[in-house]
């Protein structure tokens, strides 16, 4: 397995808060790597200084071995990571393949490529059926797997996402669960923002587990659940592995 | 389940990737565009004459604000600099240098590109309302520039030398107003086949995204600000072809009137009215105000500049209360929720 994302002490503050204190983990090649923490860990914000949304205090960001630190978003997004965002970001105005066509114009200049590869991912997540539907008329599950759909359109190496089973209900979280398994076995490598305990202990090959901006775990989902740092962060009421 | 899938998949990819227009649709173009080419012949009438080619000037320029605002989501209050400079540009290399309209028409549209390259690298980046404001200001500063300017006449203007040799060449055309027409249709029907194009490329869906949601846009590899640079450097080439051919046509160019806010607001007003970020919108708003502004400075003489300013405010008013996204809106959906893609 080989190293596709390298993270060395990444730190992020506002004014006397520090949202990421020296955080450094890693994301191997067709790896699935879930970040947990309660509200206002810092996940958010390493996605946003990994994918270049902000600008970092300290520490590096290695794609491939290849420094990205400071790059813009749109030019770490063409390098081949993708994203989604914690609060969901379709274009409104825009039909459920529009939005997907978007993403896959990252790669093609050619309207009916970027049409049919757009298709082509609406069948994965299944949202075909919505397709002519504006995206402002989706439920929040289908906006989710909308953003999915056009993240996954731009065929990156990595995709990074940010709470897909966050504020939909316990049948839409088993498929979405599917869908990003299913991503493994295409071989794309995933990090995964997860609030759901069970959800990550089932998905996560590795967890990284934050708590006020600092890493207070990084290993195998066995090793972080029993790490006493993460029991007291969840107050004790880590869940058995179901 | 997955043979559904399948099926289904087959069924989409197998879908026309720009929908057939419906038949009425067909119908109402052909007959749109056969009543424009027919106009002069129908209404004969020199003042019939004079309103369809502002409106046609207008409906342009409308369509230049409406690349950089209703795609772009930039909202311009200067693009009166661009009709200025098109002018100015045609009429000085004419007046100073003998040459035709033609070159200047197109030095205009360079000139105006350059421009917007200089007032959209620095103010593009920014969100929020700077690029609003920053626009305002340099458009009244640009006038001001243009009214103390000697070598164009300064503030009395310049008047673009007769010519009676060559009407083509020269772009002048002392017994008719026909051609001119002719000439504001055809620039006109060239604006909105651009951007009709424009809509159906990766520029144009790029555009529309960044617009909505500029974070998931820059996620999704677009560079955001040198799409927006683009989107304007291509409206001030629109305006300025607007503003060559209105300097053409009146001859005289009073900087006062080139420059002025009221030019930018109009054809923000137009847009607006008829629809931002769609095709025939800004169309439709330059059909609705130009007649409106017109008549009511014959019927309430020279104060009738401020009694079209208050019948536009009651307009924008109405359709901010009624249809935020303007008239067009209400068709224009219809039509794409029952054909897949925008039309």
């Amino acid at each position: 397995m080989s190293l596709l994302l390298d993270v060395q002490g990444v730190t992020k503050r506002y004014g006397g808060l520090t949202a990421n204190a020296d955080i450094t983990f890693d994301v191997n090649e067709g790896e699935i790597v879930g970040i947990i923490g309660p509200n206002g860990a810092g996940k958010s914000t390493l996605f946003d200084l990994i994918t270049g949304f902000q600008p970092l205090d300290a520490g590096r960001v290695l794609l491939g071995g290849r420094d990205i630190t400071g790059l813009r978003p749109d030019r770490i997004s063409r390098l081949g990571v993708a994203r989604t965002f914690q609060k969901l970001k379709p274009f409104p105005d825009l039909t459920v393949t529009e939005n997907v066509i978007v993403g896959a114009l990252a790669h093609t200049a050619d309207m009916r490529t970027a049409r049919d590869q757009a298709l082509e991912q609406l069948a994965f997540v299944d949202l075909l059926e919505k397709r002519n539907n504006f995206a402002r008329e989706l439920s929040t599950g289908q906006r989710k797997r909308l953003e999915l759909a056009r993240a996954l359109a731009m065929s990156p190496r990595l995709i990074l996402m940010d709470e897909v089973t966050g504020g939909v209900d316990q049948r839409t979280i088993s498929g979405l669960i599917d869908l990003v398994l299913a991503l493994k076995t295409r071989g794309l490598t995933i990090v995964t923002i997860e609030h759901n305990m069970q959800v990550i202990m089932r998905l996560a090959d590795r967890i990284l587990a934050l708590h006020a901006g600092r890493r207070i775990a990084f290993g195998v989902p066995e090793e972080v659940r029993r790490e006493p740092a993460v029991v007291d962060a969840y107050l004790g009421t880590v869940p058995d592995a179901a | 389940m997955p043979g559904d899938h399948a099926r289904m998949l087959e069924a989409a990819r197998g879908e026309r990737l720009w929908p057939r227009a419906p038949l009425w649709m067909v119908a109402l173009g052909a007959a749109g565009s056969v009543l424009l080419l027919a106009y002069p012949f129908i209404f004969k009438a020199s003042f019939s004459h004079h309103m369809m080619i502002l409106i046609l000037l207008y409906a342009l320029m409308a369509q230049s604000w409406n690349v950089v605002a209703g795609f772009s989501g930039q909202i311009s209050l200067g693009h009166a600099i661009f009709f200025g400079i098109g002018a100015y540009s045609s009429t000085v290399l004419f007046a100073k240098y003998g040459l035709t309209p033609w070159a200047g028409l197109l030095v205009g549209m360079l000139l105006s590109a350059l421009a917007a390259v200089a007032i959209g690298v620095p103010t593009l980046r920014l969100r929020g309302h700077y690029f609003a404001i920053a626009t305002l200001l340099i458009g009244s500063s640009v006038q001001i520039v243009f009214q103390r300017w000697d070598w164009v006449g300064a503030a009395s203007g310049l008047y673009v030398p007769i010519d009676r040799t060559s009407p083509w060449f020269y772009l002048q055309f002392h017994t008719s107003k026909v051609p001119y027409y002719y000439l504001a249709l055809a620039a006109a029907a060239a604006g909105y086949l651009l951007v009709w194009k424009l809509r159906r490329s990766r520029f144009g869906f790029r555009l529309q995204a960044l617009r909505d949601e500029p974070e998931a846009a820059a996620s999704l590899g677009i560079a955001i600000a040198r799409h927006k640079v683009l989107a304007f450097m291509i409206s001030a080439a629109m305006m300025s072809v607007a503003g060559t051919f209105y300097g053409q046509y009146v001859l005289v160019l009073d900087p006062e009137r080139l420059f002025s806010v009221e030019i930018s607001i109009l054809v923000l007003l137009m847009t607006v009215l008829g629809g931002s970020g769609t095709l025939w919108g800004p169309a439709l708003g330059a059909a609705v105000l130009v007649p409106l502004s017109e008549y009511s400075r014959i019927w309430f003489g020279g104060t009738g500049r401020t009694i079209d300013l208050i019948i536009y405010g009651i307009l924008i008013l109405l359709v901010c209360m009624w249809r935020p996204s303007g008239i067009l809106s209400l068709f224009e959906e219809r039509i794409r929720r029952r054909a897949g893609v925008t039309p």
